[in-house]
């Protein structure tokens, strides 16, 4: 098994009384994208500027690629691209200038081919050079992603990197960063409190509520993990509803059936996932809704959440 | 790498014009005001050596402005004006997080704005030397000495330390204080205490220690005044550019009144300001290094 790229062992950050981050230990394997989830305050950025060094932890280590970034900063800052939350550009220079002087901080002499695109990448083509003070919030989030791409670097960390861009964008972005996965084996960090946007690309998740780190693992594990074997479908049908709850409820497997609105609530065994939309279509009802409940990610947060409280 | 994309910067900005065309203005005038007083001194004493350099000695006509004065008194504002908002600009552009995330050592930052600042400067005060010299040669057509040229590169390196030690003053503020606007007030009230108002609070404390007037009072003054590198400054630059200034210590009156009066070679008038000169190096680099440790320790989240 290979060597962790990052790894974090009893990290805590205080900040006077405030306890940013508590205990912290996460690993992060090469190649994975790792979403680092939290609500506001739940110290992810903090985490993430540890791991830069550019915010010393007051106990624990941290390592990047095997590196203290506290102490090698420059070989671990070769290495990590970095998009922090609030991405800024110098105004007066052109999208393109201020990646050129990105790659003459990383010593690549002639980055033109790779600006032009990147730009393309992140569909800022048509704007590069226009100077970066005329940038809405969203196109510079997406130039910040450029910029960290520059250095050719082997493990991302991005910062909310979907909170100020429009649906589509959001989309582009994810899909960049699964083929920096796909294509080119990158490892990625990438921290945000946007569940349903960013469920869908993370091979694991943390979730992160008040310094401390309530649970980790892949989506279906932690939703496996919640439901303790069983799952909650959400069923909706066209029609007498009355009935489909009586069905359902006949089934091998379907321990429990409730009324939520429209919806019907089938508590099962996970085995019994499969025989539910047969059934009911079988026994006459038109199938309008089908959706496994709790592997849903919004809702695994919101009960590791509730359950801290 | 930072200091050339500094220098750039410095270089495009409306501040960089605004500088220099203050400069000009201002110097060329000085020195015009100057050559008109300095044909009279000439017509006494034609046979003064060192003609040149009253140059930037002389006052324009009723008022205590010379040259040197000039640039005593701007100069801290041109290292204020290229220091005081380094850093807080890279955050309040939220630039700054990015910059640190590259393969670049901190103190490369702070190093390459200090000498971006120190070159912008330098680059300015030498054009300035120069054309004074040039409306100097053509309006008095008076050629300099090599001892002349010698002074004046050496005053040209002692003013630039001096302005360095205001920059490296205002790169400090940037780094400390998160508001430009707080560090620019903050800086220039210092420099309107530490060369306007130096002299006249210097004068006050001497005189409640010792009788105003006696040897005691103002050997008082001058060892208070050393704490201004204000006064530091102008003690040398009176030193080199006035060849005939024996000693920076108290004269009495019968001690001058024996003196031969002559002029000191360059070297013996370096000799006489080294101690002073060191001051400011050791100045310029103490500020430096409070402002360069202040920056590597600070948690960089903006
Ligand atoms: N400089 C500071 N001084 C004191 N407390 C701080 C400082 N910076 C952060 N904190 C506290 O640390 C905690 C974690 O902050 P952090 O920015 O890491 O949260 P986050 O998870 O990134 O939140 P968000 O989703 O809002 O970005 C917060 O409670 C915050 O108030
Ligand atoms: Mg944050």
């Amino acid at each position: 098994m290979d060597a962790p790229v990052i790894s974090i062992e009893g990290l805590t950050k205080r900040y006077g009384q405030v306890e940013a981050v508590r205990e912290l230990d996460l690993e992060v394997r090469r190649g994975e994208v790792f979403g680092l989830l939290g609500p506001n305050g739940a110290g992810k950025t903090t985490t993430i500027l540890t791991l830069l060094g550019l915010s010393e932890p007051t106990s624990g280590t941290v390592r990047v690629l095997g590196l203290d970034p506290a102490r090698e900063a420059a070989k671990v800052k070769r290495q990590v691209g970095y998009v922090p939350d609030a991405v800024g550009f110098y105004p007066n220079l052109t999208a393109r200038q201020n990646l050129r002087y990105t790659a003459r901080l990383n010593g690549i002499a002639d980055a033109e081919d790779r600006i032009a695109e990147l730009l393309e990448q992140v569909g800022l083509a048509h704007a590069a050079d226009r100077r970066a003070g005329a940038y809405s919030r969203g196109m510079l989030q997406r130039l910040g992603i450029a910029d960290a791409l520059v250095k050719s670097p082997s493990v991302m960390i991005l910062d909310e990197p979907t909170i100020a861009i429009d649906p589509d964008g959001v989309r582009q972005v994810l899909a960049l960063i699964r083929e920096l996965r796909d294509q080119h084996q990158m490892t990625v960090l990438l921290s945000s409190h946007l569940l349903y946007q960013v469920q869908e690309v993370c091979d694991r998740v943390g979730i992160f509520v008040r310094g401390r780190l309530v649970a980790v693992g892949s989506v279906e594990e932690l939703a496996r993990r919640l439901a303790d074997g069983r799952t909650v479908l959400e069923v909706g049908v066209a029609g007498d509803a009355d009935a489909a709850a009586r069905r359902l409820a006949e089934l091998d497997g379907v321990k429990d059936v409730d009324r939520e609105g429209d919806l019907l609530l089938a508590v099962c065994e996970d085995e019994a996932r499969g025989r539910i939309a047969g059934a009911l279509t079988g026994a006459g009802h038109t199938l309008l809704h089908l959706r496994q409940r709790s592997s849903h990610l919004d809702e695994i947060y919101h009960r590791y959440f509730h359950e801290q409280n | 790498m930072v200091a050339r994309k500094e220098i750039a910067d410095h270089l495009h900005s409306a501040r960089f014009f605004v500088v220099a065309a203050l400069l000009t203005v201002t110097g060329v005038a000085a020195v015009y005001a100057a050559g008109g007083r300095i044909r009279d001194v000439a017509s006494q004493a034609t046979d003064d050596p060192s003609l040149f350099l009253k140059l930037f000695t002389v006052a324009i006509e009723n008022t205590p402005f010379a040259f040197v004065n000039f640039v005593a008194l701007i100069g801290p504002l041109l290292g204020i004006a290229f220091g005081f908002d380094a850093v807080s600009s890279e955050r309040a552009q939220r630039t700054l997080p990015r910059l640190l995330a590259q393969p670049i050592h901190r103190d490369d930052v702070v190093n390459g704005k200090f000498a971006a600042g120190l070159a912008v400067i330098g680059m300015l005060l030498t054009a300035l030397m120069l054309l004074v010299a040039a409306v100097g040669v053509v309006r008095l057509g008076i050629v300099p000495r090599a001892e002349d040229v010698g002074r004046m590169l050496v005053y040209l390196v002692v003013s630039i330390v001096y302005i360095g030690v205001w920059l490296a003053f205002a790169l400090m503020l940037s780094i400390l204080l998160q508001r430009a606007a707080t560090a620019a007030l903050t800086a220039i009230g210092t420099w309107l205490v530490l060369s306007l108002l130096a002299a006249l609070i210097v004068q006050m404390v001497a005189g409640m220690f010792a009788e105003p007037g006696g040897v005691e009072n103002a050997g008082l003054q001058q060892a208070l005044g050393r704490a201004s590198p204000a006064i530091v400054y102008e003690e040398v630059t009176a030193a080199l550019l006035t060849p005939e200034l024996r000693t920076l210590g108290v004269i009495m009156p019968e001690q001058a009144f024996r003196a031969v009066p002559g002029q000191l070679p360059l070297g013996q008038s370096l000799l006489l300001v080294w101690p002073q000169l060191a001051g400011l190096v050791a100045l310029a680099a103490v500020v430096f290094a409070v402002a360069y440790i202040a920056f590597l320790r600070q948690e960089v989240r903006v």
